[in-house]
């Protein structure tokens, strides 16, 4: 019972959350220094002249330290707010030190990026007694500013954390958006606002903020009054038309590099929205998903293609357009989906999980086999598959193609959409929650069951005929273990079930690596972090959807207030 | 008789939970089938309802052996089960977990119809029909569980321990339900521990022991016997 009264005012538990939060920070300092990606990022200026990328993280993660050693836990409920500059006090103790010891020690045997270099960085070039006291003395700073942040009301975070990312992404990227802004004369005059030669400007900065912020705000603003009934339905449409319109006009403006990123993430999307509605809707997971992606991509080769290997080479049918071709390859992924679900039915939970691993390398590794070479031309795959026309256009470059994908895309969210509200959509949501009762309420499981499959694997199938004409040629080892995985990890980061989530997840696993070339190797380092801060955070995905988001949480935080459905 | 149950036997794996049941449930009554932990009851609800396969014997719907019909086809015939444990979907809602009871149906008129009534007959559902199934209190769960099942419009309802783990005055409220249920024309197959007064509402009455039917009789008359108060107190 005593225990219960000194309830988080303990200071022994106090100095331990603001020692570990600090030493956690430092150890991320130090971990991302070692791999060599600290030093990679420094090239990145968020803010031209003033900030790296390097340096924002750094900051970023003492201000995380701080904000988290703020967050009330069940032992301790009102966390005192001296934790914070304890943690940032540490971190940066720490990571002095492991400066110094950089500078002393020759430690490039072990890890080739702990050179002198990185020290000064690390240090944000102070050095000596005082440096070390002003680089603490900081870092306590940034930490508190972290905890004060932790502090504000919900609606006033709402408002900065959208500010800051804008200002980030707009540094980050300067390179693109100075290409989109200088394409049109429309945006031109707006660039020297924004940035100057080497990026971002300081001014630029503080515009993007305060745009961002006041953009953030103006929902706020125009809020009914609690109570007043559903915002009218066009109003829940405008954030899609504004990513919409900037889907049509960006790559456009952003030229073939950004075309090419867009029209990957486009893919994904497709494919994202497919394996939704198996393991979003119908709980199923699928790990050999690609094998749908990969049977419409060499339906397609075989139809089309210019090469001995093409059907119309070696029988009677005829060589056929892509617009013939495409939705045969769709039909054709839809057998394969219904196939590869029959041998499933009856396996449930971790053993689907393997047996459609099993099933997806069993794909690859026939189409690979010198039995089916002659027909799919093993690993030297398919090649001259040409691109699609219409009349006298080609779909030649990456941005004619990127518009093909998106039509394609809008054309499955709409199918998705409906499907989810539709009858067959409640008969996966029902099997998901429970199997033995939704037979029992009528649903027939075996269809409902392959549907799902047939349906996912129409949405990869398409996304496979759109890859077969972007790259010309099919080869198996394009259709690897890794892209299920990845189309997996970007529903969950997205939120599973949800649709907008896909968009967002396909952004941020696919989009921002193949934005951020130069740190190419550590594409899976940041996979790994994605999904367990995702996990750890935001365990319903970045943009959750609406069925999901109500889903049985504590009492404490819904703040004892029942969960609604929405009508 | 809608539904006959002849000799039927199952097993899981090498362990026989029924043997040589026989049940016969004809048109309109309430049917009582009790027996202890383990006896074999949910079982036997779950192998007519053809979530589980028999080893031997028969099961008749109008006189029509369903040996060759899936779950979903046996619901289609108006043998509907509410599940031990409430088992509703947790996270839709009241009011999509009544739809989803309708889902066979495709009256669209009626079936809105059917969750009004249902509104009528369970008030504190509708109070709720917009919360999320999983938060509602065990008797709540189970009024929706309940109420799902009839919005299949069942000719059989198979309720399987709807008294479970209940405060004795929602018992008394559930019992009343069932009867109410009854009254308004649907056949009841009642599977219950709480043995005496589900044998009290009970036109016909089935004992169950070890996987087998030790007695049968009128409801209120085994209710009196001595071997099941035997059964439930020694
Ligand atoms: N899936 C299963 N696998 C193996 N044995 C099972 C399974 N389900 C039930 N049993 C066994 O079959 C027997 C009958 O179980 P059943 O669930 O039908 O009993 P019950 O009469 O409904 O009991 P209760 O009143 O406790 O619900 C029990 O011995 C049980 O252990
Ligand atoms: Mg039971």
């Amino acid at each position: 019972m005593s225990m219960r009264q000194d309830d988080g005012k303990t200071p022994s538990l106090q100095l331990r959350r603001g020692l570990t939060a600090g030493a956690a920070a430092a150890l991320i300092a130090i971990y991302l220094s070692s791999v060599g990606l600290i030093a990679m990022m420094n090239a990145r200026p968020v803010i031209a002249n003033a900030l790296t990328l390097a340096q924002m993280t750094l900051l970023t993660i003492v201000f995380l330290a701080g904000a988290l050693s703020q967050r009330p836990s069940p032992q301790d409920r009102t966390p005192a707010f001296w934790t914070a500059p304890l943690a940032g006090a540490v971190a940066g103790l720490l990571v002095a030190g492991f400066a110094g010891v950089i500078l002393s020690v020759n430690l490039r045997p072990v890890f080739i990026a702990l050179v002198p270099p990185l020290a000064r960085l690390l240090t944000f070039g102070q050095s000596g007694v005082d440096g070390t006291a002003i680089l603490v003395a900081g870092s306590a700073l940034v930490a508190s500013a972290g905890a004060f942040y932790q502090r504000l009301p919900d609606k006033v975070r709402r408002l900065l954390f959208p500010a800051a990312l804008s200002v980030l992404l707009c540094g980050m990227f300067q390179e693109f958006i100075q290409v989109i802004l200088q394409s049109n004369a429309l945006f031109r005059w707006l660039a020297p606002w924004f940035y100057g030669w080497d990026g971002l400007t300081a001014t630029g900065a503080l515009i993007v903020f305060a745009v961002a912020l006041a953009a953030a705000a103006l929902p706020l603003v125009y809020r009914k009054p609690a109570g007043a009934g559903d915002v009218s339905s066009w109003r829940r449409f405008v954030p899609a038309l504004f990513i919409l319109l900037l889907l049509l006009l960006v790559p456009i403006a952003g030229g073939p590099y950004i075309a090419q990123v867009f029209l990957l993430i486009g893919l994904y999307v497709l494919m994202g929205m497919g394996l939704n509605l198996e393991l979003g809707l119908a709980g199923l997971l699928d790990l050999g998903f690609v094998a749908f992606f990969a049977t419409g991509a060499y339906i397609t080769a075989i139809l089309t293609a210019d090469s001995p290997l093409a059907l119309a080479h070696y029988t009677a049918i005829p060589s056929l357009s892509f617009w013939l071709a495409m939705p045969i390859a769709v039909l054709g992924a839809v057998l394969m989906g219904i196939l590869f679900g029959i041998p499933v039915l009856g396996v449930k939970g971790d053993y689907l999980a393997v047996a459609t691993l099993g099933l997806g390398e069993i794909v690859r590794i026939v189409v690979q086999s010198d039995a089916a070479a002659p027909l799919l031309g093993g690993a030297q795959g398919i090649l001259q598959i040409p691109k699609p026309q219409v009349g006298g256009f080609q779909f030649g470059s990456a941005v004619s193609l990127f518009y093909l994908t998106l039509a394609a895309a809008l054309f499955a969210a709409y199918c998705a959409w409906r499907l989810e509200r539709s009858r067959l959509g409640r008969a996966w949501i029902a099997l998901r929650e429970d199997e033995d009762v939704a037979q029992a309420m009528g649903i027939n499981l075996v269809q409902s069951k392959l549907l799902a499959y047939a349906f996912g694997a129409a949405f990869a199938g398409l996304a496979g005929s759109i890859f077969a004409v972007m790259v010309n040629s099919v080869f198996p080892s394009s259709f690897q273990l890794l892209m299920s995985i990845n189309v997996l990890a970007l529903i969950v980061v997205g939120g599973l079930g949800s649709l907008s989530g896909v968009v967002l997840g396909a952004l941020v696993l696919i989009g921002l690596p193949e934005a951020l070339r130069e740190f190419g190797e550590f594409r899976y380092l940041f996979y790994g972090l994605a999904l367990i801060l995702t996990m750890r955070l935001m365990p319903e995905g970045l943009l959750p959807a609406s069925r999901r988001r109500r889903r049985l949480v504590s009492p404490i935080a819904v703040g004892g207030s029942t969960p609604v459905a929405r009508p | 008789m809608i539904l006959e149950i002849e000799n039927m036997s199952l097993a899981y794996g090498n362990i026989e939970a029924v043997r040589g049941v026989s049940i016969k449930i004809v048109d309109g009554g309430i049917v009582a089938l009790v027996g202890a932990n383990g006896a074999g009851k949910s079982s036997t609800l779950n192998a007519i309802s053809g979530l589980l396969p028999i080893s031997a014997g028969t099961i008749r719907i109008d006189g029509q052996s369903t040996k060759e019909l899936k779950p979903h086809q046996i619901t289609r015939r108006g043998i509907v089960q509410v599940p031990e444990g409430r088992r509703i979907f947790g996270r839709l809602s009241v009011e999509e977990n009544l739809l989803m009871g309708a889902f066979s149906r495709n009256d669209h008129q009626a079936i809105a119809e059917d969750r009004d009534r249902m509104f009528e007959l369970f008030p504190r559902l509708k109070e709720r029909r917009r919360q999320v199934a999983g938060t509602l209190s065990g008797g709540e769960q189970q009024m929706v569980a309940t109420a799902r099942g009839l919005m299949a419009r069942p000719r059989v309802l198979l309720m399987d321990e709807p008294s479970m783990g209940l405060a004795p005055l929602v018992v008394e409220q559930v019992f009343d339900t069932i009867q109410a249920i009854n009254a308004a024309g649907t056949t009841v197959l009642l599977v219950e521990q709480n043995a005496l007064m589900a044998l009290e509402i009970a036109d016909h009455a089935y004992v169950m022991e070890h996987g087998e039917i030790v007695l049968e009789g009128p409801g209120p008359e085994l209710a009196g016997d001595e071997r099941v108060i035997s059964i439930y107190l020694g």
